[in-house]
């Protein structure tokens, strides 16, 4: 049995930790309502943004256009978004989990990374990483995303690459959040989305295909930009969790160990105890 | 006022909020192709939007924005407006605005092989529109 000085030892260092993942429960919790916002005030913007592109494709569906079909290249580009920190769960090895279990060829695949715990996991693994834009995770603002669409976009037009594919954790509510991989070029859209929108004749100005043109890079950074968000608000979110059930089961091990702690004093009182009486007796 | 059955619907809503939601009997704006005005029952419209102040008509009321970027769509009884960045013109910091269009103006004049000369005009014409909105006041 372990000695009383041992237990009250852990028993102190585990406390410290608990001190440690409460704050931290606590600041990703203001953290995660911070970025909530965020992420529902960019849902109208995408909402809206959906609607016209998908409105568009359902008027001119012979149209062909770059962006709508695939390049030549057997290339993938991927854009990665984790965090840059850890101690968030499975929040990060979820993400790359999405990646890695594609049946891609790594030889294939232009990884994309944004966030620095998907850059150093994908490296590791032997995957190529053609960019890493990690600190724009700190705070995403709209530029940010559509400097790095830019980027990802210039290499599908060049014929780099062929698709471009985005994994990212979205954010459902504040307990789920869901590792997701989505087609951004060649764009696609539900069937079902192409025929509803297709009974107002609409004009286009300048032509169908300049519009295209102009609308689908603004299109991919929207979806871009609320991807970031989104996995900014995820983060949080997996953190806080991670910390609450670190805090809970601190807790639990505290009150283990001050159980085992108290039965230790009370068997070395005993002892004492026992000790003291044989003495008396020996010396009667 | 405005008379009841000439007002329609506006909406501009930028990434990071909903920059502004009403009714209006006029809408001014610039597109790619130069300014245009839109009354009720338009016929149905999308075009790109151009660096421009929109001015929003209802009746005597008149409201002004700087908006950068994006495009609108225009429907009988409404209009969205997706912008990629817009600011009334209180929210604008002139003095920044003169800044960018100093550095603007002089990456122009003095410009070498490596200078984005697309940039630096698109940089130029966003400060000229901020400087511009700000006067609105």
């Amino acid at each position: 049995m372990a000695s009383m000085r041992d237990i009250k030892r852990r028993k102190q260092s585990i406390s410290s930790t608990q001190q440690i993942t409460k704050a931290m429960k606590l600041v990703s919790t203001v953290k995660l309502q911070k970025a909530k916002t965020r992420a529902e005030a960019t849902d109208p913007y995408f909402h809206y943004m959906y609607k016209t592109v998908s409105s568009i494709l359902a008027k001119s569906k012979n149209l062909s256009h770059p962006f709508l079909t695939a390049g030549e290249s057997t290339k993938k580009a991927v854009v990665v978004i984790t965090s840059n920190r850890g101690l968030a769960g499975g929040y990060n090895s979820n993400v790359v989990k999405l990646v890695t279990g594609e049946d891609w060829d790594k030889e294939d695949v232009d990884i994309y990374a944004i966030g620095g715990k998907g850059a150093e996991a994908l490296a590791h693994r032997g995957y190529h990483i053609a960019d890493n834009a990690s600190e724009i995770m700190e705070n995403p603002t709209y530029s940010d995303a559509a400097a790095m669409c830019q980027k990802v976009l210039d290499a599908f037009v060049n014929g780099e690459v062929g698709e471009i594919y985005l994994a990212y954790t979205h954010f459902k509510n504040t307990v789920s959040h869901e590792p997701e991989l989505i087609k951004l070029l060649p764009v696609e859209i539900d069937e079902e989305d192409l025929n509803e929108g297709s009974d107002i004749l609409m004009n286009y100005e300048p032509n169908e295909e300049e519009a295209l043109n102009m609308i689908i890079p603004k299109y991919v950074t929207s979806l871009f930009y609320g991807a970031l968000v989104e996995a900014v608000a995820s983060e949080n979110g997996a953190r806080m969790q991670a910390m609450d059930s670190a805090t809970s089961n601190a807790e639990e091990m505290i009150s283990d160990l001050t159980l085992k702690y108290n039965r230790a004093r009370q068997g070395s009182i005993t002892q004492e105890l026992t000790e003291i009486i044989a003495g008396a007796n020996a010396i009667s | 006022m405005a008379e009841a059955n000439r007002v329609f619907e506006i909406e501009i809503i930028t990434p990071d909020r909903v920059f502004y939601t009403g009714e209006a009997d006029f809408l001014e704006f610039t597109t790619a192709d130069g300014d245009v005005g839109i009354y009720k029952d338009h016929i149905p419209l999308t075009t790109v939007l151009a660096p421009g102040i929109v001015t929003i008509h209802n009746g005597d009321e008149v409201k002004q924005a700087a908006v950068h970027a994006g495009f609108a769509e225009i429907l009988g009884d409404k209009v969205i407006l997706l912008a990629e960045l817009a600011e009334w013109p209180n929210e604008i910091d002139v003095e920044r605005a003169e800044a960018a269009k100093a550095r603007a103006e002089e990456r122009l004049a003095n410009h070498t092989a490596d200078t984005d000369i697309v940039r630096a005009e698109f940089a130029l014409r966003k400060a000229l529109i901020r400087i511009d909105a700000a006067r609105l006041k």
